[in-house]
């Protein structure tokens, strides 16, 4: 009864911690390892004109959740112009005033960029539905008379070769692509120049299929990349969402390099009020830690577990959970160490509590100078036990020798220029003195036997602790995701109810077996 | 085509029985599995199924705390050994320690001692002062020195300030007179909801320093709880049939009394309403049995004493849905229960 209790109380307490580390590192990319970095592309728009006598107006067009991107941080250099947001379509435009200005005028749109390929199962198919439904089916156009019979016979032949919206494009684009174009693709090229009007003669053929399509402008992400131009592509849908295909080849994937600036007909930069616009693109690439983005993710997504992340604390505060966070593992252990296995320990936790010191002490020398300062303080106490001393001022004795043990050893060593010996001040020293006043009578009690038995156990869970507490996959996977230490806990309460043998039992039980 | 479908068909299930047979053998070879088919009762399965179900914590001061224990015994009439005074403050020591001088031999313990620790047993006194059952002589401040040490909290747990007993020694009875070395042998006995389940004699050795601990190197001897006839003793986890320091043969002794130790047992059930503990017996030259202490939590090692599981016998007692309130009932009972040991007898 109480172990079905504890079991379901278990797998609620994991399913629980599981589905939450879930969701931060699948929907917030938060980084499962601790060395991983995230790609974050900087990019520039640099927007130059000459006013003109009276207010300056300027609208321009920006991306808005593009596809495959979480935008990271955003930053308008502006100066004193005002600066006011609308969203059309699926851009954001900003728009920018001013009631009066001279000389040269220049402004900044910076954007930083992280690669998100889980965006497109998160977030697109909000997009999609929202603006799914009010995807504009054109008419055919009114042609020529010429032009409607190549662009028929076109049609018809991509047709064919096509099973739907997707390969259809594709066929006509690798028509339009092909290093020696067929009579009629040649005609309907003949007077087109520029990439946009080849774009738009695209669309003119599609839309003699009824095939929805837009415009899109985007920007090819290369690092280091200066006066970088937006290109013309091609959007068409396919029912349920929009795909991009790059007009000089059929290619339908989206490339990881390019960022959709901004879709449909509306200009760009729209500027009143000034002259001789320049717009101009810089591109940089840099690592950054994923945390930062994953806090952003979350503001995007509305999401408050962020909010309440450790990140929220102050560093100092946050140094302080690095390590604390570290001590329920440190418990477990000890549950394992001492129910599974069967170590004998001095005291319960006092083996974490000794791990924790070795974490400034290092492994060698913390071992080394723990097993000295407790072996002198031994030899003392015994001498302490003669003088027949009452138990408290016996343990304040051996308290105030051990500091001074423990001072003498620092000083010693820094003479002799060991930088070790002076991490020796942060061991626990009510730790130690406790640690030798109970070797000392299980010594006489239970043999010496017993109490070095005690001793190396005591010791040896406390380097297992130490070298679990310090592991850094394990540090950044429980700083990150405090609540794995739910999991902990269910552990801890499936291994309260563990009746079975401990390992050391086998062998303390091995003449029953003979 | 059918009959060669039916051969395959045989020759598999053959071979699936044939690898069931290895993987179950091979099974029943685990060490674990092994202790499981002997009953061995684990020190987890101890502690959550028996100690944390049958033994309510609020009922634990009654054995933890040796006065207590006591008083209970002699209000219930059970056998102890008498009582001679109680330390709680220094101030009472130096008076204390001239007043024992007139006795003689007594016996000195922490009241919230376990394992045996802090107990001092004086035989009897000399010029220079008091003799230690070891021989040894200790001084007045020497003992003056033990009892501060005891209501300063040395041996109880936790190193919480605790009281001293003086009681009487007991003189052990000359049956084991040849199979200890110093010290006073005694009888432990697991009881379940007042039922005797298992039992061991524990002999102190020169190495355990006169004392009955099996962890300080005491011989622990299996006991036939129907007959009171010691089985084979172990000492370290080793077999062992004779005495290492007197070398006599310490399987098939007779306890004497032997029922008489198994009722004490059983009434100390009823005594403080714990399930699952372990009774300390001491066989006393003039006054037969005497409970000594109980333990709410015992030890393990009387199965390797007794070459016996606990588990094979706790567990018949509890399938069985309801128990005899009559204490010569419950030992009858305990007479009846399954669970050989695996020493033979004969050799």
């Amino acid at each position: 009864m109480k172990d079905l209790h504890v079991k379901f109380l278990a797998l609620a307490l994991l399913l629980f911690a599981f589905s939450l580390m879930f969701y931060k590192a699948n929907t917030l990319g938060l980084p499962l390892f601790p060395s991983e970095e995230v790609e974050v592309w900087s990019v520039e728009a640099r927007v130059a004109f000459q006013p003109k006598e009276g207010p300056v107006k300027i609208r321009f067009a920006l991306p808005n959740q593009p596809e495959g991107f979480v935008i990271a941080d955003e930053n308008y250099v502006s100066g004193k112009y005002g600066l006011a947001f609308e969203t059309a379509d699926d851009n954001k435009i900003a728009e920018w005033a001013v009631r009066r200005a001279s000389g040269e005028q220049v402004l900044y749109y910076q954007l930083h960029l992280a690669r998100d390929d889980n965006q497109i199962s998160s977030l697109k198919p909000n997009i999609t539905s929202q603006h799914g439904q009010d995807v504009y089916f054109p008419d055919v156009p009114g042609y020529s008379e010429a032009t409607a019979t190549i662009v028929e016979a076109l049609l018809s032949e991509v047709r064919q070769k096509s099973a739907d919206i997707k390969t259809f494009t594709r066929e006509l684009l690798l028509r339009f692509n092909a290093d020696e174009p067929d009579e009629n693709v040649q005609v309907l090229l003949s007077n087109i120049k520029t990439d946009k009007a080849r774009v738009d003669m695209l669309r003119a053929v599609l839309a003699g299929a009824r095939i929805p399509s837009r415009i899109a402008h985007v920007l090819l992400l290369r690092d280091g990349l200066r006066h970088g131009k937006l290109e013309p592509w091609l959007q068409v849908h396919d029912g349920g969402q929009w795909l991009s295909f790059d007009p000089g080849n059929g290619v339908s994937k989206l490339p990881e390099n390019v960022l959709i600036w901004k879709v449909g007909d509306q200009p760009l930069l729209e500027m009143r009020g000034g002259k001789q616009a320049e717009l101009d693109f810089s591109i940089s690439r840099h690592t950054q830690e994923p945390i930062y983005l994953a806090e952003q993710r979350a503001r995007k997504l509305d999401s408050h577990v962020m909010e309440f992340s450790l990140y929220s604390l102050p560093i100092e505060t946050q140094n302080v959970y690095r390590i604390l966070l570290m001590v329920p593992l440190g418990a477990f252990l000890i549950v394992l160490l001492r129910n599974i296995i069967g170590i004998k320990t001095f005291g319960t936790f006092m083996p974490i509590l000794i791990a924790l010191a070795f974490r400034e002490t290092e492994l060698i020398w913390g071992i080394v100078l723990f097993s000295l300062i407790v072996a002198l303080g031994l030899a003392i106490r015994f001498y302490l036990e003669y003088l027949q001393l009452l138990l408290v001022p016996r343990l304040a004795a051996v308290l105030i020798i051990v500091i001074i043990l423990m001072t003498m050893m620092t000083i010693f060593s820094h003479k002799l220029g060991f930088s070790h010996g002076l991490s020796i001040a942060l061991f626990p020293m009510v730790i130690l003195a406790m640690t030798i006043e109970r070797m000392s009578l299980i010594w006489e009690e239970k043999g010496p036997s017993e109490a070095i038995t005690q001793g190396v156990g005591s010791l040896f869970v406390a380097a297992i602790g130490f070298l679990v507490m310090s592991n850094d996959l394990l540090n950044h996977m429980i700083f990150v995701f405090p609540e794995l230490l739910l999991v902990f806990l269910a552990l801890t309460l499936l291994l309260g109810r563990y009746t079975g043998y401990r390992l050391t039992e086998l062998w303390r039980f091995r003449e029953t077996l003979r | 085509m059918t009959t060669n479908k039916q051969d395959i068909g045989s020759i598999l299930q053959k071979q699936k029985a044939k690898w069931l047979k290895i993987a179950m053998d091979f099974d029943a070879k685990l060490p674990w599995r092994r202790l499981e088919k002997l009953g061995i009762l684990g020190m987890n399965k101890r502690n959550g199924d028996f100690i944390a179900k049958y033994n309510s914590r609020s009922k634990y001061p009654l054995v933890d705390d040796k006065v207590q224990t006591k008083r209970l015994a002699e209000q219930a009439g059970l056998a102890v050994p008498k009582l001679y005074g109680i330390v709680k403050i220094e101030k009472d020591i130096p008076p204390l320690v001239k007043q024992l001088e007139d006795y003689g031999d007594f016996v000195i313990k922490p009241a919230h001692g376990s394992g045996g620790e802090g107990i001092l047993v004086i035989t009897g006194t000399s010029q220079h002062g008091f003799r230690k059952s070891s021989g040894q002589i200790l001084s007045q401040d020497g003992l003056v020195h033990h009892i501060s040490n005891i209501l300063s909290g040395m041996y109880s747990l936790g190193g919480l300030p605790d009281v001293a007993l003086v009681e009487q020694r007991v003189r052990f009875d000359p049956v084991f007179a040849d199979i200890s070395y110093q010290g006073v042998p005694d009888i432990r006995t697991i009881v379940l909801k007042g039922v005797p389940v298992m039992s061991m004699l524990r002999l102190p050795t020169h190495e355990s320093d006169g004392k009955a601990n099996l962890h300080q190197g005491a011989i622990g001897v299996g006991i036939d709880l129907k007959t009171g006839k010691t089985l084979g003793g172990v000492m370290h986890e080793q077999f062992i049939t004779q005495h290492p320091d007197t070398g006599f043969s310490i399987t098939d002794v007779q306890i004497p009394n032997w029922d008489l130790i198994l009722d004490l047992t059983a009434q100390c059930y009823d005594l403080v309403g714990l399930g699952y503990i372990g009774v300390d017996i001491i066989l006393d030259q003039h006054h037969g049995p005497l409970m000594l202490e109980m333990n709410a939590r015992p030890g393990l090692s009387i199965q390797i004493a007794n070459q016996c599981g606990l588990l094979t016998r706790l567990n018949q007692i509890e399938t069985m849905t309801e128990l005899p309130k009559d204490v010569a009932q419950r030992i009858a009972l305990a007479k009846t229960l399954q669970g050989e040991t695996s020493y033979s007898l004969n050799g």
